[in-house]
Order: structure tokens, then C-alpha cells, then sequence
């Protein structure tokens, strides 16, 4: 594992999540949850957890995503916080 | 004390493990949207795999496979050159768990708002004391 990396990667998960959940715009919060996701499998490679690593690649950043689209446009885009 | 701040730095990942969860926890508590609390529980979901995944890590270690496993294992392994692959495995399980929770938390969204016409967890408190 490098440090350097693994500590980089980790503050852009936190951004991504702080971003997910504070932008005022539901299709924004699905693509912020998908880089957040897609950041986290990285973070899991460079842990050496590359199992893992794939299943989040493809489930947490890829069908997440899609359901969360496919919700908000049956839905509406539209919140208040 | 400047060995007990070496060893509170040294382990920053469940510092952002704890981080992570409070944002998730945060989210499932305050915010008022629907789909604002399925992506809060989402956070909190992958920062608990985190920490597992955080458990298993080793220093010096490489990933858990064996890169001479084809002729049939004539070779010692030392657990200590590995990775401890438990946790993955056990971490496996919770993603597709916490994808068909996803799925189901998203179904009873849609069926939210099909029935109140929002999403907002104030204004279908208000629409339910009318009735």
C-alpha cells in the first residue's frame, strides 16, 4: 500500500460524499454517488482488497447509479436541501 | 505524548472511517429528502465495509494470490507476506446486500412519491395530517 495515495484518494471520498449529499439537485447527488463509489473501488485496489475492488466497480459505481438515475427521472429533480 | 500522536496519525484510515459514517449518519438524520436519506445510508454502508476492509490491511504485504499456485502447492506459504483476505470475502456479501437495499429503498421512493406527488418528508407529513 502507498500512504500518499491511499490518504489522497480518501479526501476525494470524503469530498465526493460531502458533495453528494449537500448539492441542491437530485440528479447531481446520483453522478456525485457515482464518483464517490468509483472512488472508493479505487481506494479498495490500492488497499490490495482487488475482490472487492471489482464487485464495487461494477455494482456501487455502475448499477447505483443507474438505479438512482432511473429513480429521479420517475421522480422529480427537484429538493430543498 | 508525541508517541501517542504518532500512533492517533498513523491511523488515519478509520479517522475517515469515522468521518465517512458520521456523514452518512448525518445525512439519514437531518436532511428531509427521500432519495438524500438513501444516499446517506449508502455512505454509511461503504464506510463500514471501509473499516472492515481497513481491518485485514498489512504492512509489506501483497495482494492475497499466490502467483506459483500451478504446480500443486509444492511451495510453503507465509501468511505474512499476504494480505488478510477475510474481510474482502466477508465485505463481498455486504455490497450486493447493500445494492438490493438500494433497490428495494428506491422501489418504496417511487411509490412515495406515485401517492403524495413528493418527495419531501415535511410536505407528505403535511398531506398525511390533512387526510
Amino acid at each position: 500500500m502507498i500512504w500518499q495515495l491511499d490518504l489522497i484518494i480518501l479526501t476525494f471520498v470524503i469530498f465526493c460524499g460531502i458533495g453528494a449529499i449537500t448539492i441542491k439537485d437530485l440528479l447531481g447527488a446520483a453522478i456525485l454517488f457515482g464518483a464517490y463509489s468509483f472512488m472508493m473501488s479505487l481506494l479498495w485496489a490500492i488497499m490490495g482488497a482487488v475482490d472487492v475492488s471489482f464487485t464495487e466497480a461494477s455494482v456501487g459505481a455502475g448499477v447505483s447509479t443507474v438505479f438512482f438515475v432511473s429513480a429521479v427521472f420517475r421522480t422529480t429533480r427537484r429538493t430543498k436541501d | 505524548m508525541v508517541d501517542l500522536l504518532t500512533i492517533i496519525i498513523s491511523k488515519y484510515n478509520y479517522w475517515g472511517y469515522i468521518v465517512l459514517m458520521m456523514i452518512g449518519l448525518y445525512a439519514m438524520i437531518v436532511k428531509k429528502n427521500l432519495v438524500k436519506k438513501i444516499i446517506g445510508m449508502s455512505i454509511f454502508q461503504t464506510a463500514i465495509i471501509f473499516f472492515y476492509v481497513s481491518i485485514g490491511m498489512k504492512k509489506n504485504a501483497t495482494i492475497p494470490i499466490i502467483s506459483h499456485g500451478h504446480d500443486g502447492g509444492e511451495h510453503a506459504v507465509h501468511a505474512v507476506d499476504f494480505i488478510n483476505p477475510l474481510p474482502h470475502v466477508l465485505m463481498l456479501t455486504a455490497i450486493v446486500v447493500s445494492v438490493a437495499t438500494l433497490g428495494v429503498a428506491l422501489a418504496l421512493a417511487i411509490k412515495v412519491y406515485q401517492q403524495y406527488n413528493s418527495l419531501e418528508e415535511d410536505e407528505i407529513d403535511s398531506q398525511i395530517k390533512v387526510k
